[in-house]
């Protein structure tokens, strides 16, 4: 040691900060705890970083997911061993089910500690293995920067998710003057571009396609901006329609012609019963996750499928498809683009494949019957669409009816705008995400619309909210009910409706005010509108208890275990149950 | 209702993996969080510099759904290849057991003859025992194993398979 004093040495906390700095980080969600007090007093003499103290490691996950999502960089995440980990689970699931890219950061017991069920350990590493993409347990400061580079690495690229780092206290604290580097490109090589044999001869089965249409997923917002762009030119060269799953609206614009909004469970009747009908189905990007595909033997029955994705175990997992691509998907579709153009292929005619969506668009599936009286759940979406739509807002929400709803009757226009659970489905998503999209977008408009169950599955964020000054608003679709699981109930189970009340709720109004926000509640259509404006109008965070019709369903609905051509439109094709093949069904 | 079960075949995979903590539980649990069966899974080093371990893994399930494993596999981070050795064409597969039996006598006289005849080695010896050491393919060694239940077996040991391509080339 005394001869090479020059050598500055560092602490396992120093070199995770200045590693994080490195990766261009500036904002990380947090919550601090015995285990991670070195880095916490790292992170103090460090400006350069700023700290969201959220209210519960839930909320770190979710506004780091939140964050992630609508500014297109990784979200990252900092909690204490045991407990803070432990809660912060949900949220690296929720990412990994729908590819976002985070860093996720535990303090652990020292090194010599670990498996002594010592005070606040927990097997991170084991509990997080398979709702990460990657993780792994630092035992040596020496190796922390190498992998926290790699982390980074694996996190956003291929097909991104979330990355666990665990960090024994003792590693924080311990100096080391090395910065040992591991070689990190043979170990990890996503998909880029497509084999041009491939794009050729999926550029020829679309051109010649009768009747093609266009399956996107999240897959083209994660490709970033680029490939949305891709995406609208590539519909526009080919003349077919597009569709998206839940997770990828927005790629394709909602008030572009080609648009026939979302597919699946409640898609709509033209873009199920398009996916129904193909000849050739180009998936880009999504899964054929089973809210999307209904019965599986009865999915697309006659179709040729395309699928581009840049995750391999992606492709034929639940439908075979007869043109496999493994390329990411901004580039493939590039390649098409060009490929389409060098041999100057022309659109095909889809007079009569359009003339046929004609038909299914004019059953009108999203209409549902207004009232004077009551405010109607999608009513409401309509009128804070209307107000917001020339302010591009970022859309957060939680799980239930009112998510659907919100897919159904908002409508996006560009990518990384619209922020929702989409694979777990977690219920108080909604407003740490939002908080995080704030925090990334400080001058954009951003709502969580939210259910009265799920917002408070996460409430506490709302401190988070007025201690940051973030503008958010939370409006909250109150039906008094769970609302997707009593209609699951009035559908299958006879209206036996199981521990499905929504009982003894806040006053939201007055949970605002005690938060520091505004809070608003309108129950009267003819105020609506009135109400939204003074909402908008507020600087500040605002809570919006909008009081909707309680018992409304959400259609249209392809019930579990059926096929895409046997959508119920309306609620009088419901029959109250269903045999028990359907009952085992998610 | 009732639970449908499907055919099934039966496919042996070689793993090309990182040698560092935890890569095996990653593999393992994989299989296990997704539903996959494992009939054996074997590990060790295979590097100079003791980077690189190689697995062998013999599962069962339908066709698309060993594609599915492959693929699932193939993304975990330390895994580098994966083989289907099923699927490449003409391989070898080795086991070693070590079979312990007792008894005296007739019995003892008719362990021996069955384990000449089997070409396993006994490896150790008292006056009412022998373990005996087989390797060959699977099949072979559950032929032995059962003949061995007659005579007196005891307890039985086995690796789990390896695997190679045939022929000169790598897989
Ligand atoms: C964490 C979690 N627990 C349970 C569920 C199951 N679940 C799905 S939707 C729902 C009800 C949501 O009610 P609410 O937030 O009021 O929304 P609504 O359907 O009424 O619009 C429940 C309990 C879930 N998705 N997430
Ligand atoms: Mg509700």
């Amino acid at each position: 040691m005394s001869e090479d004093f020059a050598v500055p040495e560092k602490s396992g906390a120093e070199i995770l900060i200045d590693t994080l700095i490195e990766q261009g980080v500036d904002t990380v969600f947090g919550y601090p705890g015995g285990a991670v007090l070195p880095i916490y007093d790292a992170l103090f003499q460090h400006k350069k970083i700023r700290h969201v103290l959220v209210r519960h490691e839930a909320g770190a996950a979710h506004a780091a997911e939140g964050y992630a999502r609508s500014t297109g960089k990784p979200g990252v995440v900092l909690v204490t061993s045991g407990p803070g980990a432990t809660n912060a689970v949900t949220g690296i699931a929720d990412a990994f089910m729908d590819s976002i890219p985070l860093i996720v950061l535990t303090g652990q017991v020292a090194t010599n500690l670990i498996g002594s069920d010592a005070f606040q350990e927990a097997d991170t590493v084991g509990i997080t293995r398979h709702c990460s993409k990657h993780n792994y347990l630092v035992k040596d400061p020496a190796d922390l920067a190498s992998t926290v580079r790699e982390a980074f690495a694996i996190a956003t690229k291929g097909r991104p998710g979330p990355v666990v780092i665990d960090i024994p206290k003792n590693v924080q604290v311990a100096t080391t003057s090395t910065d040992v580097k591991r070689a990190t490109s043979s170990r990890f090589n996503p998909a880029g571009e497509a084999d041009y044999a491939e794009i050729n001869r999926a550029v020829e089965l679309l051109a010649n396609a009768k009747a093609p249409i266009l399956y996107t997923g999240g897959g083209v917002i994660n490709s970033g901006p680029d490939a949305s762009a891709a995406l609208r030119e590539l519909a526009e060269l080919c003349g077919a329609p597009v569709t998206s799953t839940l997770m990828g609206l927005g790629a394709y614009p909602a008030s572009g012609d080609a648009w026939l909004g979302m597919l699946g469970m409640h898609g709509t009747y033209e873009a199920n019963m398009a996916m129904n009908q193909c000849d050739v189905m180009l998936c880009l990007g999504a899964r054929f996750d089973d809210r999307v595909t209904g019965r599986l033997d009865a999915f697309s029955p006659d179709s040729i499928k395309i699928h581009i994705d840049i995750d391999r175990s992606s492709i034929n997992k639940t439908v075979r498809v007869d043109l496999p691509i493994v390329a990411d998907v901004g580039a493939a579709m590039r390649q098409m683009i060009e490929v389409w153009k060098g041999r100057k292929y022309k659109a095909a005619a889809l007079d009569d494949w359009w003339a046929r969506i004609k038909g299914w668009r004019a059953v009108d599936c999203l209409s549902y019957a207004d009232s004077t009286q009551e405010i109607m759940p999608q009513y409401a979406i309509e009128r804070l669409f209307a107000a917001t739509k020339d302010k591009s807002p970022i859309i957060t929400t939680e799980v239930g009816q009112h998510q659907m709803w919100a897919a159904q009757h908002f409508h996006f226009d560009a990518p990384n705008k619209w922020l929702t659970s989409g694979g777990l489905g977690t219920m108080g998503y909604g407003l740490p995400a939002a908080v995080g999209a704030q925090m990334g977008n400080p001058d954009a408009l951003v709502i969580d619309i939210a259910g009265e169950a799920s917002i408070q599955m996460n409430i506490q964020e709302m401190a988070t909210a007025t201690q940051y000054r973030l503008p958010v608003k939370v409006f909250i679709l109150n039906n008094e009910w769970m609302g997707m699981v009593r209609q699951w109930q009035e559908l299958t189970y006879e209206s036996r409706f199981s521990e499905s009340y929504s009982d003894s709720l806040p006053d939201f109004v007055a949970l605002a005010e005690a938060y520091g926000w505004k809070g608003i509640r309108c129950s009267d259509p003819a105020k609506l509108d009135e109400a939204i404006a003074e909402m908008l109008a507020y600087d500040g965070p605002v809570m919006f208890d909008c009081r909707v019709h309680k018992t409304s369903n959400c259609f249209p609905m392809i019930p579990s275990g059926a096929a895409h051509t046997d959508m119920i439109l309306h609620s009088d094709e419901v029959s109250g149950t269903m045999d028990d093949e359907a009952k085992a069904l998610v | 209702m009732h639970i449908k079960q499907e055919l099934t075949e039966r496919h042996v995979l070689t793993l090309t993996v990182d040698n560092e903590a935890g890569t095996l539980a990653r593999i393992a649990g994989m299989f296990t969080s997704r539903g996959y069966n494992i009939d054996s899974l074997t590990v060790a080093d295979i590097s100079e510099d003791h980077t690189t371990s190689r697995i062998t893994i013999v599962t069962r399930g339908p066709p698309p759904v060993i594609d599915q494993i492959i693929a699932q596999c193939e993304r975990l981070i330390p895994v580098h290849k994966v083989t289907d050795l099923t699927e490449a064409g003409p391989h070898v597969e080795r086991e070693l057991a070590l079979v312990k039996v007792r008894g005296t006598g007739d019995q003892r006289v008719e362990a021996m003859r069955l384990a000449d005849i089997y070409r396993a080695r006994v490896i150790d010896a008292t006056v009412n025992s022998f373990i005996f050491e087989i390797t060959g393919g699977p099949d072979k060694i559950d032929t032995f194993v059962a003949l061995m239940r007659e005579v007196g077996l005891v307890e039985v040991g086995r690796t789990g398979i390896v695997g190679l391509m045939r022929g000169a080339e790598g897989s």
